[in-house]
């Protein structure tokens, strides 16, 4: 594989960028595979990579209905944080983090990684109490956490609203500054580069139609492109879990759900920091186009269009307005949807099934993307491994039959209620 | 915007609705023993359907009675509306 570098970049100029390598090849998939992992998104082709990488099993297969980094990879609005206040969720998505720190060298691909700095921001004293015992929580956990009072908030983020005759002042607010954003695509295609160079077919355009499951075992799966064997397969289809799981006869805690992002258009640069309402759902960040990525609520019931509707926008927004009036000004550049596989306790699910050699991995609900990279390693583990990492011990199958639930926001099971 | 046919009010913009979830959950009979698997399937586990899915609205800034909507949920097209004492035929 062609190393990126200054020196690879100057030498193809010279033949005006004509003869670059493709970073991934369009294989016709074998009739067996050591590993199929079903979903080429962020964390099936994290999972590919890792799999190769830490596990030596390089004979693996991706299998992707339509194209890598289509779905929610794509889609979401690119923020990585580990501000969790439970240990299994705070641990797992430190973790992350270190994998984040590294992973444009690691990967030889620029994603982008920019730690600017998350603020929540509270509009309450008891909203501030409890991100005290947050931010004490992420702090005994190794995670940098800092509660800001007005006036420091007021430093970093003075476009905010902080007028006297407001519905929701800003009290203050828990600052995790080594959170950031990353160039989504970017992390897509750095795994898939990766993963194909080490010797992983990435097969798109290629949908599952059923499974090959017998005597408790699983041999294989059916597919628009023929039949494959392998003895051991991961589930990694976010919103799209439901529909596989019913072709196994499972009936999994995970609705589908649609959630909504947009950008305005660009501006010059007014904020650094990623910044979320603490009276409602919304978040914002600048990216380095100048756009304002913004997103907030699920529109609220079981979808599965990748796309919304504009009332939960027009909700979404007015929050957006009421945290920084300037907002207003802006003119819409872009709204798109991605379906979410919502667990009932808001929190993933990276386990083993009762179908030998079968493994899921689910229910990110909007936590996805920055769990890309753990999520791949861990999963990686536990295929490799047939058992889990103590990393997702927490995350397993059964823990809402034995009462281990993991709920984070304290939102019980009906995790889409806004 | 969806637009739902309350059975009691006639047909409203989705901004004067809450949502349910799936209408076809049955709480298992009080009085009963009920098995480990089946309280789970009743608290947690949902089929989350792609295509036709009978689910639960409530009319919450209209007559703020709940109801049964059929929609689809890959195209959000809705299909039937019944009040909650109907059953889904």
């Amino acid at each position: 594989m062609q190393k990126y570098s200054v020196f690879s970049l100057v030498k193809n100029a010279l033949s005006n960028h004509e003869n670059w390598d493709l970073a991934w090849k369009d294989p016709t998939p074998k009739k067996e595979y050591d590993v199929v992992i079903i979903g080429g998104g962020g964390h099936g082709l994290a999972t590919a990579y890792y799999l190769a990488k830490e596990h030596n099993i390089t004979n693996v297969a991706i299998i992707e209905k339509g194209w890598i980094g289509g779905g929610n990879v794509g889609r979401n609005t690119t923020i990585i944080r580990s501000n969790y206040m439970h240990d299994d969720n705070a641990l797992f998505s430190e973790f992350g983090m270190d994998l984040w720190r590294r992973m444009s060298q690691d990967l030889n691909y620029n994603v982008m990684f920019s730690p600017r700095g998350i603020i929540n921001l509270a509009h309450s004293d008891a909203q501030m109490n409890t991100y005290a015992r947050r931010g004490n929580s992420m702090r005994l956990n190794g995670i940098d956490a800092v509660l800001l009072n007005r006036e420091e908030v007021r430093e970093i983020i003075p476009m905010a609203d902080f007028s006297e005759n407001v519905r929701f002042p800003i009290f203050g607010g828990l600052m995790q500054p080594s959170a950031g954003t990353a160039r989504h695509d970017a992390v897509a295609w750095g795994y898939a580069r990766q993963a194909d160079d080490m010797g992983v077919d990435i097969i798109q355009n290629c949908e599952v139609i059923g499974f090959d499951v017998s005597a408790g075992k699983i041999n294989g799966v059916r597919t628009s492109r023929g039949d494959i064997k392998a003895k051991k397969i991961g589930l990694c289809v976010a919103g799209s879990t439901n529909i596989l799981a019913e072709k196994l006869n499972m009936t999994l805690p995970i609705e589908t759900h649609l959630l909504q992002a947009c950008v305005s258009e660009p501006v010059k640069p007014v904020l650094d920091k990623v910044v979320t309402f603490g009276a409602g759902h919304f978040y914002i960040s600048q990216s380095d186009k100048g756009e304002m990525v913004m997103g907030g609520d699920l529109d609220g019931y079981n979808s599965y269009a990748q796309r919304g509707n504009l009332p939960t926008l027009q909700h979404v927004l007015t929050e957006g307005i009421a945290m920084m009036p300037f907002l207003s000004k802006l003119k819409m550049l872009r709204t798109w949807g991605g379906i979410m596989d919502m667990s009932m306790d808001g929190s993933p699910i990276i386990d083993k099934t009762h179908i030998e050699g079968l493994y899921l991995n689910c229910g990110w609900c909007y936590g996805g993307f920055k769990a890309t990279p753990a999520s791949g390693w861990t999963f990686a583990h536990t295929i490799a491994q047939d058992r889990v990492h103590e990393l997702n011990a927490g995350y397993s199958l059964n823990r809402f039959n034995t009462g281990h639930l993991l709920d984070e926001k304290g939102l019980g099971t009906k995790t889409w209620i806004s | 915007m969806l637009h739902i046919k309350c059975p009691h009010c006639g047909l409203r913009s989705q901004n004067e609705f809450s949502y349910g979830g799936d209408a076809t959950v049955k709480r298992p009979e009080l009085g009963k023993e009920i098995s480990d698997k089946d309280w789970d399937n009743f608290v947690y586990n949902r089929k989350s359907l792609r295509g036709k899915h009978w689910e639960l609205w409530q009319h919450l800034s209209g007559c703020r009675q709940w109801i049964k909507v059929q929609r689809d949920t890959a195209t959000h097209e809705i299909f039937k509306t019944l009040k909650a004492n109907e059953e889904i035929s």
